[in-house]
């Protein structure tokens, strides 16, 4: 695979070190002179020197070629522009694009750029999953599709304790995929019986996280 | 006509004036309060006290944005410093505001013609220098 990476601050620098490692072609391209001369050192030809939201600087480094760009610089308007050109004028098929302001998420998202990650979206997330309060946490979200799967502790006042799997009328577009109790997890047969303090994992369609939020965690605080 | 204009530098402010001068109603948004001097200057009368309207703020903060009346702006004129914050903000305003008119500042001609064939109205200054040298020499451009 032919990556490039824009940006070589701390995130460019070891993405772009993972790579090689892992067989891939990497090009780095840094705009700041100072910090190109450093990265020079250890990335010799894979570093490149210049302003990448500079369409022949985009066009120097191969970019008709690229399988994969990824904009991780400081600036969120560079990482749009690079991440737009790459894709619609280049057609570039993989894009990922760093969000430095989480405010600035839904520009991303207006302009198509997907995906768009957010180091303080990735740690909310985390905190979400690491504190157990939050009766609801995002696993995975694939925003195109319009999937998502969710973990939910099931509460004491939950309508489904000692309700059977196949008795639990869950909206369409939604179902149980895994349960996680005492520590492992099986996937449900319709007539496993639902317990309070089963972690319950649900696939379903983007909007139905209130829905069910009521089977199992009626009073939590899906986040 | 309403016009925002987004970024008072030497640009702006003075299209800005213009068009307040000429009887439209204008709105200037920019990060930096001390620009609001470059509207004064030169005028006999306050920015305010003629009628214009300054806000301090980005123009990727969208509450910035409406608070300067994007809701309402028939124009908008993106003319910041920076070739990538205008071509963006443009792109807000166009597709999240629905601003019937929208133009950038470009300083790279490259930049600037892409997002043109896309049909995003762009202004390159940078062009144009280089237009008028090559008529100033009689070469025709390449």
């Amino acid at each position: 695979m032919y990556a490039i990476i824009v940006g070589a601050g701390k995130v460019g620098r070891n993405l772009a070190r993972e790579l090689i490692v892992k067989g891939h072609e990497v090009t780095l391209i840094e705009s700041s002179r100072s910090c190109y001369l450093a990265i020079e050192e250890e990335f010799e030809h894979a570093a490149q020197y210049g302003d990448a939201t500079e369409l022949w600087v985009l066009e120097r480094s191969g970019i008709q070629r690229a399988d994969l760009v990824v904009a991780v610089t400081g600036d969120d308007e560079d990482n749009m522009l690079v991440c737009q050109v790459a894709k619609e004028k280049y057609l570039c098929e993989r894009i990922i694009a760093r969000v430095n302001n989480p405010r600035n998420h839904d520009h991303f998202r207006m302009l198509g750029i997907q995906p768009a990650v957010s180091a303080t979206d990735l740690i909310l997330r985390l905190i979400e999953h690491e504190v157990p309060r939050y009766g609801l946490v995002h696993l995975l979200a694939l925003e195109e599709e319009r999937l998502e799967i969710i973990e939910l502790e099931v509460s004491e006042d939950a309508p489904t304790v000692g309700v059977k799997v196949a008795e639990i009328a869950l909206p369409d577009g939604s179902l149980i995929i895994s349960v996680l109790r005492n520590g492992t997890g099986f996937v449900p047969k319709p007539d496993t019986v639902i317990e309070a303090g089963d972690e319950v994992l649900l696939v379903l369609d983007t909007g139905l996280e209130e829905a069910l939020t009521a089977f199992f965690a009626p009073n939590g605080q899906p986040v | 006509m309403f016009v925002l204009i987004v970024g008072a530098g030497r640009v702006g402010s003075a299209v800005a004036k213009s068009a307040l001068a000429a009887g439209h109603e204008v709105s200037v948004l920019d990060a930096d309060p001390l620009s609001h001097e470059r509207l004064d200057a030169g005028q006999s009368e306050s920015w305010e006290d003629a009628e214009g309207q300054f806000t301090v703020g980005t123009a990727l903060e969208v509450e910035a944005l409406v608070q300067a009346g994007i809701e309402r702006a028939d124009v908008f004129i993106a003319s910041t410093g920076g070739d990538n914050t205008n071509l963006i903000i443009a792109q807000i305003a166009q597709k999240r505001f629905d601003v019937e008119k929208v133009l950038a500042r470009v300083m790279d001609p490259a930049r600037a013609g892409w997002y043109g064939a896309q049909g995003l109205q762009t202004i390159s200054p940078t062009r144009h220098a280089i237009e008028m040298f090559e008529s100033a020499l009689e070469i025709q451009p390449a």
